[in-house]
């Protein structure tokens, strides 16, 4: 993966889009799309931050063919789309020898809660596409609702600290576990601090026949409490907290990706750049943090398990 | 597109011109800039993957400027480049010292 060679392709997401200064979602973007180092790709985005901010009509940031249809069903739209793709080359209209990729994006909203049910579907009928989930953990878009995906003592504006509740009470879902139950082709866990990770992950999704999935951690200056230039840094703590691990499971095989061992960070070093977690930092609230330490490395020393590590 | 009566508005509310979004300079929202220092740069292009907003502009390869049009001033290519080859001052600081 050569930076140097990569910035001369063309730019496929346009500037001029509105999403918030230091936004992780246009990196991710811009990285899925210069992995597939100019192939023709079809783009839907369901409801969320990236497809408000990048599609405020009449303006599009996108040039690629792009759809943007409901909140709960970018991955029934992309999979009309990819048989459509097929259909129409079996009867010729579109050159059998004419490649065309589909990605499907997602937010945590989109994706963990509200279209689970038509990815689910997706993944199980086969369609030839690739999902990627952008996790900014809440409903960040519509003013930081908490989601499945929010971890576990974070603030949002529907799990305040207050006197008696101290954040979101329950655990991040597991969403790349529960794709791996689909037994798909490929499914994988990537942050935009690492590209090189990230992209040899895009391009493989991009390269197998039948559906692949990708889950990206995406740190939102807003929604988390950060200065805006500390977007990278909050992805690579995402990782070397071991919150966020790095691997791939290709037909069923677990590979972990990169693991921190010794290196591997306190989970109070990732909370402590973060408004949504300020609370975990008083001393009467240590048995939360050390409640949230224990699950992630309850989790972590699951993932290895399942890596044969 | 301003100007436009209903009845040219495209069916569907489809958008024909990819990439339009360019007609929208964003580099207003700026309250930081990121300033190139090319003595110490080494061209590792760092920046340009980071940027969010297709600010950092490469040419062969090479960094070549920012694109003060739509970078919004968030300091990720500051932050991320090896060689502190990226210095942010405020856009106050700045406009001085482009006045002088
Ligand atoms: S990250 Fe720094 S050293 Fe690398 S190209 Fe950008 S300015 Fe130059
Ligand atoms: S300050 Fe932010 S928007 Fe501006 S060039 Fe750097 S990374 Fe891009």
């Amino acid at each position: 993966m050569n930076l140097k060679e990569l910035s001369k392709q063309e730019e496929r997401l346009e500037s001029g889009h509105r999403l918030c200064p230091g936004c992780a979602l246009p990196m991710i973007a811009r990285q899925l799309l210069h992995s597939l180092h100019g192939e023709p790709v079809v783009v839907g985005c369901a409801t969320g931050c990236l497809e408000v901010s990048t599609t405020i009509y009449p303006y599009t940031a996108w040039k690629t063919p792009w759809i943007h249809n409901a909140f709960e069903n970018v991955a029934a739209t992309m999979s009309g789309a990819e048989t459509a793709y097929r259909v129409l080359q079996k009867r010729g209209k579109i050159p059998k020898d004419k490649k065309i990729k589909f990605l499907a994006i997602g937010g945590d909203g989109g994706t963990y809660d509200i279209g689970l049910q038509s990815l689910s579907g997706t993944l199980e009928r086969g369609h030839n596409l690739v999902y990627v989930c952008m996790d900014n953990e809440a409903y960040q878009n519509t003013g930081i609702q908490r989601s499945s995906s929010t971890p576990f003592a974070a603030a949002t504006n529907t799990s305040p600290v207050g006197k008696i509740k101290k954040g979101k009470e329950q655990f991040k879902k597991d969403l790349t576990a529960v794709i791996a139950g689909h037994h798909i082709p490929y499914v994988a866990q990537a942050s935009p601090h690492n590209w090189v990770d990230l992209m040899k992950k895009a391009e493989k999704a991009f390269a197998v026949e039948g559906p692949a999935f990708i889950n990206t951690i995406s740190p939102c200056v807003p929604g988390w409490g950060y200065k805006s230039d500390q977007t990278q840094e909050m992805a690579r703590l995402a990782v070397d907290t071991c919150f966020w691990p790095l691997f791939e499971i290709e037909n069923d095989v677990w590979k972990l990706n990169y693991n921190p061992g010794d290196k591997k960070e306190p989970i109070i070093n990732w909370c402590k750049h973060q408004a949504r977690f300020r609370h975990l930092l008083k001393p009467e609230n240590k048995e939360l943090l050390d409640k949230f330490q224990a699950h992630v490395d309850e989790r972590w020393e699951w993932v290895k398990k399942q890596c044969g590590k | 597109m301003s100007g436009e009566s209903w009845k040219e508005i495209p069916i569907g509310g489809v958008i024909e011109k990819a990439g339009n979004s360019k007609e929208y300079k964003t580099g207003s929202w700026r309250s930081n800039r990121p300033i190139h220092v090319p003595d110490k740069c080494i061209h590792c292009m760092i920046c340009w993957i980071v940027c969010p907003d297709c600010a950092v502009k490469a040419k062969d390869g090479n960094f070549s400027h920012f694109d003060y049009d739509y970078c919004k001033g968030c300091g990720n290519c500051a932050a991320r480049c090896p060689k502190d080859a990226i210095v942010m001052k405020t856009e106050l600081e700045a406009q001085k010292e482009d006045e002088k």
